[in-house]
């Protein structure tokens, strides 16, 4: 398929990247950006090891085409840390033995950051929720539950919101497991711009007419 | 409480910090220069001879290096167990199960292997399949293998004591049965290899593998190459189980790929290929009769199993083995009797997961023994405590128990949970409470090829500089923490800080280690380092005793300095001599004390370089009987557990509620590690518990091949696990260590299976125990409820 350059925006860096249509932002930060932070488990978004952020939101970037991630903020495990400190929720798995294979770890980390960024002061069960989407097969989510909760703790459990990165978050007000992924379903399909399908149709197209 | 400084403690793993900010590097992470992808074909059939292949067009594609079939990758056997060699890389005469491999490319990139693998071109003959092990065991059934006949792979008769008198004087007889499904290990990173074979004829092979030393072996007879001249490095590892421990085709395929283009070749598995390839649980048809007397002494236990197999070996004779004679423990059991078949059907190859073997013979073991203590009046924990063995006994089947802290874990579960109370206590519909215990090796007792290799050897070697320590092992850590432990080990004996201990392993070319399985790394690759690190630390303190001119044992490493008879001695002049080599550095040492940097760098100038050597074999272990030599160990872990659940009666959806697990790891060389290998267990147990199960449809194909349809527990499945570490201290074991990694699987199921008979009176008796069979069970009572009514009105 014809490749088009894509500008990606990723740990607060844009890079420029040749891609295919159907390329997706797994693939991109993996293989052309060498972020290979970001595991991929299943490329069909059951285990969430492939898990990033977009615009302050987990999401699966194996479900994600990569020119659809063009025009968002991606922040991958590798811009977790800032420095050669650890964020307090890396430092919290790592105490906590949260970490065993340490495969589903990036995913689970970046998935603690999505709650803890609209929810400062979560219990036991949402912290469940909001990994729910990570599997990990090692460490029966007990350690992890526990670090994210000591990270709250260390981050402040008053702490402010930013209502800006409160308004991004679709279903955060309602709480309703069941409309919050209705939501961000629609919220992610809605990720890629009318000009951008335009563009991968015609791409597509163009691809069909070769063959 | 131990007295150690580093042991025992919650030292932080010393590859988490990588793992958690992704700079951790798994194979599927390397990128060689010039490296070419590998892609399999896979049989769509379960069973058929391939009449026709042709690979022309697919080798005519742009952008393809190599495609190969069965004559290019040869027809040597390859296996587990020498005795039971049966695979080939590809498929050379037929094809035994969906999934076989029948040929493989080499390409430019991913897409276009993945063309190259539409252009090959198969004509398969289908013969008939048998997909049920009992059907595959009738005669006239479709034969997989010459070799065996009535497709039985392997079958174990074992009688210890006087079953059938003893069963006849027992007071109280139970039978019954409990089948499995066959399940996945669902480690979360596919398997993954990159294979480069160089200019002088040696191959590198990067593997996802837990088992570095058997994957050099294989790939060194099936290439036709020396040893020496194979080495397998084993980069980071995203879980195992069981299933990553044997060498796979597609480790071999990548091989030869690299041999055939001269170019770095990697292959990565996609998740249904991880399914197709499984080699993970059996399925299990076990039936059982146990006896007891009225006093609550078990008499007899007669064992009958059935093992669907899959299409190959694997580890399956371990398994049917360990099936039977791990339930020579924990409990005085004077009399046993084991007939266990392992057969091969045209399915997904089984092998080993964690609990090798052992799992579901354990769970209808268990719940036999509810049953039994139900029928002679005796609560469920008592019976456990009264049979259960202790330090110094040995079972019918001469497994010895040089430590044993059964009282510890059925006493701790029972009263953390508040066992007596609850089980008294006012009842909830739905509402069970469920117990069961568990019995495990720690590190099988001979290696899988027969020889007298020493299991593993530990070196450890002084940095020339001073300060640092190089720990070299060919054991893996596949996320349980070996390297962790080893780091600890050597760092309490050195005296310094676990930072201190660089630790490489998983890597052929730096000791022999036979891998992470059977639960064997803690207690024989930790003697071995405890040994190399003993080594170590008597060469340093005798070169310092010639400088201080004080005996050697009057010195000792401590807290990161050297202390003569707990003083810091005249160290001056070493001081000196080590600030003098070092000019212009800045971070020189100004502790009160000679340091461990200083001591070590003295060292080295003294006597060269400072290498200690540790190595580890177990004693001649086990009965003469057949079959002895699998469940023998140095040592032996036990467990239990308590549940709660609470069963919807409406839709049969079980929710586990609390669990509280009790584990005897020896000596827990780092508690958080301890607990999470017990969480991870008894998370996994749950999962097979209640959802896991492979679906295959008639045609014998793979129906769930992923982690949508095969549902493990999620975070949201979990209760909090309440963990009991109890340390019986093991004499065998390095500094009383022995396993948690498996044996903390075995009590998840059975208490489950209590529980929920606890909860709704329904005995099941086939896993897993999903809302329908919950609910059909539940429908079955109430009619032989009311048959029972109408009969007695």
């Amino acid at each position: 398929m014809a490749k088009r350059i894509v500008e990606l925006e990723v740990n607060g860096r844009v890079h420029e990247i040749a891609a295919s249509p159907n390329r997706t932002l797994l693939e991109a930060l993996r293989e052309d950006l060498g972020l290979t932070g970001t595991k991929q488990g299943c490329g069909a978004g059951d285990c969430g090891t492939c898990t990033v952020l977009l615009d302050g939101r987990a999401v699966n970037a194996c479900l994600i085409l990569a020119v659809q991630a063009a025009g968002h903020e991606i922040v991958t495990i590798e811009g977790v840390a800032h420095g050669p400190e650890l964020h307090p929720l890396q430092a919290a798995f790592v105490d906590h033995g949260a970490v065993q294979c340490g495969f589903c770890t990036p995913g689970m980390v970046l998935s603690g950051m999505a709650l803890l960024h609209t929810n400062p002061d979560p219990t036991d069960d949402e912290i469940r929720v909001a990994i729910s989407g990570n599997l990990c097969r090692c460490t029966g989510y007990q350690k992890i539950v526990e670090a994210v909760s000591a990270a709250a703790d260390e981050m402040g459990r008053d702490r402010p919101i930013d209502s800006d990165t409160l308004a991004q978050i679709p279903g955060r007000e309602g709480g309703d497991m069941e409309q919050t992924s209705e939501s961000i379903t629609a919220w992610a399909q809605g990720l890629a711009t009318g000009e951008d399908l335009e563009a991968l149709a015609s791409s597509l197209d163009g691809e069909g007419g070769d063959r | 409480m131990s007295g150690h400084r580093i042991l025992n403690s919650r030292a932080v793993k010393v590859d988490a910090a990588v793992k958690v900010t992704g700079q951790a590097v798994y194979t599927d992470d390397m990128v060689l220069p010039g490296m070419l992808r590998g892609a399999i074909l896979h049989s769509p059939l379960p069973h058929a001879r391939i009449a026709h292949l042709d690979l022309e067009r697919a080798r005519a594609l742009p952008g393809v290096h190599a495609v190969i079939g069965p004559d290019e990758a040869g027809g040597t056997r390859f296996g587990v167990s020498p005795a039971r060699y049966d695979e080939t890389v590809l498929a050379s005469d037929r094809v035994r199960y969906v999934g076989d491999e029948v040929a493989a490319v080499a390409a430019e990139d991913m897409e276009t292997a993945l063309e190259a693998l539409s252009l090959i071109e198969v004509d398969y003959e289908e013969h008939p399949a048998v997909l049920d092990p009992h059907e595959a065991m009738l005669d006239g059934a479709p034969q997989l293998h010459a070799e065996y006949r009535g497709n039985v792979c392997a079958r174990v008769e074992q009688h210890f004591g006087d079953v059938d008198a003893a069963l006849a004087a027992a007071d109280e007889v139970v039978s019954g049965s409990l089948t499995s499904k066959m399940q996945d290990g669902a480690f979360l990173e596919p398997q993954a290899a990159i294979a480069q074979l160089d200019r002088r004829g040696h191959l590198t092979l990067w593997s996802s593998t837990q088992v570095p030393h058997y994957v050099q072996r294989t790939v060194a007879m099936v290439m036709g190459m020396p040893e020496g001249h194979v080495r397998v490095v084993k980069p980071a590892v995203g879980g195992g189980f069981g299933p990553k421990a044997a060498a796979s085709s597609m480790e071999l395929v990548t091989c030869l790929l690299a041999r055939e283009t001269g170019r770095p070749v990697k292959t990565v598995m996609s998740r249904e290929q991880v399914f197709l390839h499984s080699r993970a649980r059996h399925q299990f048809f076990h039936r059982m009769t146990t006896g007891i007397r009225q006093d609550g002494s078990l008499v007899a236990l007669d064992h009958h199993n059935v093992m669907d197999g899959g299409a190959y070996a694997s580890f399956g004779i371990a398994s049917v083995y360990y099936a039977g004679s791990l339930l020579g423990g924990p409990y005085k059991l004077p009399n046993m009797r084991y007939e266990g078949y392992r057969v091969v059907t045209n399915r997904t190859p089984c092998g080993a997961q964690r609990g090798h073997g052992a799992v579901i013979a354990r769970a209808l073991f268990e719940r036999q023994l509810d049953e039994l203590a139900e029928r002679i009046g005796m609560d469920p924990v008592q019976v456990r405590l009264k049979n259960m063995m202790g330090a110094g006994d040995v079972t019918c089947n001469e497994l010895n128990m040089s430590s044993l802290g059964m009282r510890e874990c059925v006493e701790g579960v029972r009263d953390r949970s508040s066992w007596l109370e609850r089980r008294s206590g006012p009842r909830t519909p739905g509402r069970g409470l469920g117990m069961a215990c568990g019995f495990f090796v720690s590190g099988a007792g001979y290696p899988i090829y027969r020889s007298k290799t020493f299991h593993c050897t530990v070196i450890i070697k002084l940095a020339e500089v001073g300060g640092k320590v190089h720990l070299l092992t060919g054991s893996a850590d596949i996320g349980q923490g070996s390297d962790t432990a080893f780091a600890m080990i050597a760092a309490e004996i050195l005296g310094i800080d676990v930072e201190d201990v660089d630790v490489q392993s998983g890597d052929t070319a730096l000791t022999v280690d036979l891998g992470a399985y059977s639960s064997r790394q803690t207690l024989m690759t930790g003697h071995a380092t405890r040994e190399a690190a003993e080594a170590v630390r008597d060469q340093v303190l005798a070169a310092l005793a010639a400088r201080m001119e004080v005996p050697a044992e009057a010195l000792s490493l401590e807290d990161g300095v050297v202390k003569v008879r707990g003083e810091a001695g005249e160290f001056e002049p070493l001081r000196t001599e080590y600030l003098k080599e070092h000019r212009g550095y800045t971070d020189l040492p100004d502790a009160p004390f000679l340091t461990f940097r200083e001591a070590s760098r003295i060292a080295f100038l003294d006597q060269g370089a400072i290498v200690g050597v540790g190595k580890y074999r177990p004693p001649p272990l086990g009965g003469s009987y057949k079959g002895a030599a699998v469940g023998t160990s140095p040592a032996y872990g036990c467990s239990a557990q308590v549940v709660e659940v609470d069963v919807d009666l409406e839709t049969g959806k079980i929710s586990v509620l609390r669990m509280v697990d009790a584990h005897d790891c020896g000596y827990a060389i780092n508690r958080t590690s301890v607990e999470g290998q017990m969480q991870g267990s008894v998370c996994m147990g749950l999962g097979e518990a209640l959802y896991e199960e492979v679906k295959f449809g008639d045609r014998g194909q793979l129906l769930n091949g992923n982690l949508a349809d095969y549902k493990i527990p999620t975070a949201m499945d979990m209760p909090a696990v309440d963990t009991i570490v109890v340390e019986s201290g093991e004499p065998n074991g390095p500094f009383g260590a022995k396993e948690v990694g498996e044996g903390a699987i075995m009590p998840t199921i059975p208490a489950l299976l209590n529980a929920v008979y606890d909860a709704t009176g329904v005995r099941y008796d086939e896993l897993p125990l999903t809302p329908e069979r919950i609910l059909a069970g539940l429908t079955a009572q109430r009619h032989a409820d009311t048959e029972d009514g109408d009969n007695s009105g």
